[in-house]
């Protein structure tokens, strides 16, 4: 959605899904080429109806300027993830092998750790956690997914 | 021209049109009050007693005129102080604008003196609200809010205006155009689906008509009178439609939900078409939802779209303003030249006047307590049907809808979405400051009144005449109520012990009271009470403690599940 890059713009967003009862999977936010506004991916689960009620209260919020369900039509989904593994040993090289199927980076490196980035639907960021030891994992960050239409259709006001 | 944000405020005011602004002063406010005293020509600012009395006011003054209500406080408590009448406000859909004092700008987020987040309170139970930060946006902020807080599905916008914008300086113009690229209230209903709802209206066997109180603040009513009265269907109005419709019209079936008539929830549970009509589907309406009108067809007009599907999937949605949407319902009724089935529509009315013989509504009048349906009647009869009644919230509020018969908009104000109890008093004021000739009544309990008993002091300093009707029954009657029908009669705090001398109370504030104990002279006395045309008068009525408000649907109940009497 884009909402208006105000201050207070994102609670009223966050606050519609407490108040109502309807739960934020994912969130991600940042302001646009027009600084005016803020695009805003947010990731809920719901029915049918339920989605149908959560777009509507969106729309009637003031600082809402546009609402799109990217889910109803073809769509690119994107989220980005770091990961601090700990790599020593046989997993120096597990961990190279393992990232390189995903395609993922490794961005930094110290003796014991790498930093892998990646990018991907959410699924496939969560096969590539679930292949790995869970005592390995030493931080995740993720960006929760971003999307957009795919063809020549717009987001636009 | 060069003001200070404090004189925009109060220039923009008079040039918006506003006659009343109801208030409290305090620090974060007092650049505002200065500039009332020093810029303010027409503008007339009440001094209340109590922060929440201000909204209430100011939301009877818009609930009665449908002009917007506007209320000034200062920050921190006197912020905190309004939040119940907002939320009042919001849940009824009445337009108000709320300005706050806040602490300056360089104070905020330090812990400040009477500070708190006031726009971060208030944000769920508002329409929206501004934080002003630059007086150069001060003028068209205040726009916006009127603007927002008066379009669409009206509501409540607060306005929080740092000391600091009040004392800085701008070049003031009353903005005359205001525009919002996000919000586009819908001015027009989409005439294929109005076109779609009267054919299905005429093909309806036991059709009802479901109007709510969206009717009465969409201005409504005229239409909706021309609409029912040309089909010859019968018609239900919520807690919050009364007087939309005539009541003691003969296709008036009463109001529906919890505390309906037998006849209007049977009817809309044996209906085949449902036309609700700025009516919302509220659970104190629908009872269960599994069990809500199990036949029908439902049309739903409403000016939100967020109302439409919300509880109950309908089946013909229409998104637009209830003057206009029923207007092209008369229009393409009157094209379509075609008539409702006459046989199927005069079964419908004997099987609703069936019902109707019920007389759900009747109660004893032979005991020697006053009853307190008794004195609504009484006081319908004295006020000869033409008062402005506002309740408070409790059996005298469901006593007050079900025995005061309006028959004009505008006439019956409570709190229907909330239950906001101390909103009675306040509310009056706010009425009888819009009509200061006309007969304001509130109609109470000695539960509520207290809530905001304060406003006495407010009533006398302006000379306020309005007449406090409170069914005293020495219990918190609808507590009592569900007590004994649901909780084994254990009276939980519902007695309310210590209850003060309610004339001399009265008389302490220079007021007149009078006490009202046998019904043989009820009407006497009610009548000599709303002689006095000048006077603030508590009436304090001592009504039979036991009485209940039938009929009843329980919680979880179908709208076929009524206790009667």
């Amino acid at each position: 959605m884009l909402i208006e890059n105000e201050s207070g713009a994102l609670s009223r967003v966050s606050g519609l899904f407490s108040a109502r009862g309807y739960n934020i999977h994912a969130l991600t936010v940042a302001p646009t080429e027009d600084e005016s506004l803020s695009r805003l991916t947010l990731v809920t689960i719901g029915t049918a109806h339920q989605i149908e009620q959560i777009v509507k209260h969106l729309n009637r919020l003031i600082d809402v300027v546009k609402v799109i369900d990217l889910t109803e039509g073809p769509h690119i989904e994107r989220e980005l993830m770091l990961v601090k593994l700990s790599a020593t040993g046989e997993f120096r090289e597990e961990f190279v092998r393992l990232t390189d199927i995903f395609r993922g980076t490794i961005v930094d490196v110290t003796a014991t750790t790498y930093t892998v980035q990646m990018i991907g639907e959410t699924q496939k960021l969560d096969a590539y956690i679930a292949a790995i030891d869970p005592a390995l994992i030493l931080e995740t960050v993720r960006s929760g997914a971003m999307g957009i239409m795919r063809g020549e259709k717009c987001l636009q006001i | 021209m060069e003001l200070t944000g404090a004189q925009i405020l109060i220039h923009f005011l008079e040039d918006e049109g506003v006659e009343h602004i109801w208030g409290y002063p305090g620090g974060a406010a007092l650049p505002i009050y200065d500039a009332l005293d020093t810029d303010a020509k027409e503008l007339k600012h009440i001094l209340v007693r109590h922060e929440q009395a201000a909204v209430h006011a100011a939301d009877g003054y818009a609930r009665s005129t449908g002009k917007p209500g506007v209320v000034l406080v200062t920050s921190g408590p006197g912020a905190t102080n309004t939040v119940t009448g907002i939320a009042t406000a919001h849940m009824d859909s009445t337009p108000l604008i709320v300005i706050t004092g806040q602490v300056a700008t360089d104070m905020i987020g330090l812990d400040a003196f009477q500070e708190v987040d006031t726009v971060g309170i208030t944000r769920p139970i508002v329409k929206h609200n501004f934080l002003v930060k630059d007086v150069n946006d001060l003028a068209m902020t205040l726009k916006k809010a009127f603007y927002i807080a008066t379009t669409g599905r009206p509501g409540p916008v607060v306005i929080d205006i740092p000391k600091d914008v009040q004392n800085a300086t701008s070049t003031y113009e009353y903005p005359q155009e205001v525009e919002l690229r996000s919000y586009l209230p819908v001015v027009k209903g989409h005439t294929g689906q109005i076109k779609k709802a009267v054919e299905m209206m005429l093909s309806a066997e036991r059709p009802i008509f479901y109007t709510g109180g969206g009717v009465i603040m969409g201005e409504g009513s005229e239409e909706l009178v021309k609409l029912v009265k040309s089909l010859g269907y019968p018609i239900t109005q919520t807690l919050m439609g009364l007087g939309a419709f005539p009541a003691d019209d003969k296709q008036n079936i009463g109001m529906l939900g919890m505390h309906g008539t037998y006849e209007a929830n049977l009817a809309m549970h044996h209906c085949d078409v449902l036309i609700a009509i700025g009516s919302r589907f509220d659970d104190r309406v629908t009872g269960n939802i599994a069990k809500f009108c199990p036949t029908a067809k439902i049309i739903h007009v409403d000016i939100d779209p967020a109302s439409i599907s919300k509880n109950v999937v309908v089946d013909i949605p229409i998104v637009g303003p209830v003057q206009q949407v029923v207007q092209e319902m008369n229009t393409q009724l009157a094209k379509l030249n075609k008539k409702p089935d006459a046989v199927a529509l005069q079964a419908w009315w004997s099987q609703i006047d069936e019902w109707r013989n019920v007389d759900c509504l009747k109660y004893d009048t032979t005991g020697s307590k006053i009853k307190p349906q008794a004195a609504v009647q009484a006081v319908w009869e004295v006020t000869k049907g033409d008062a402005y009644v506002t309740a408070d919230v409790g059996q005298h509020q469901m006593f007050a809808a079900q025995y005061y018969t309006f028959n004009k908009p505008r006439r019956w104000i409570n709190s229907g979405g909330l239950g906001t109890m101390g909103f009675g008093l306040p509310a009056a004021m706010g009425v009888q400051m819009a009509y200061p000739d006309a007969t304001v009544l509130c109609i109470t309990g000695e539960g509520s009144i207290q809530m905001n008993i304060q406003e006495l002091s407010t009533c006398m300093q302006y000379g306020l005449p309005i007449k406090v009707v409170c069914l005293n029954n020495g219990f918190l009657g609808m507590v009592r109520q569900w007590q004994e029908f649901f909780y084994d009669r254990r009276y939980s705090m519902s007695y309310m012990d210590s209850l003060p001398n309610f004339v001399k109370l009265a008389e302490a504030y220079g007021h007149v009271g009078v006490r009202i104990d046998d019904p043989k002279t009820m009407k006497k006395q009610l009548e000599e009470a709303f002689a006095l045309k000048d006077r603030f008068v508590f009436i304090d009525i001592i009504t039979d403690q036991q009485e209940n408000v039938y009929p009843m649907i329980p919680a979880g109940a179908g709208q076929n599940e009524m206790i009667l009497v």
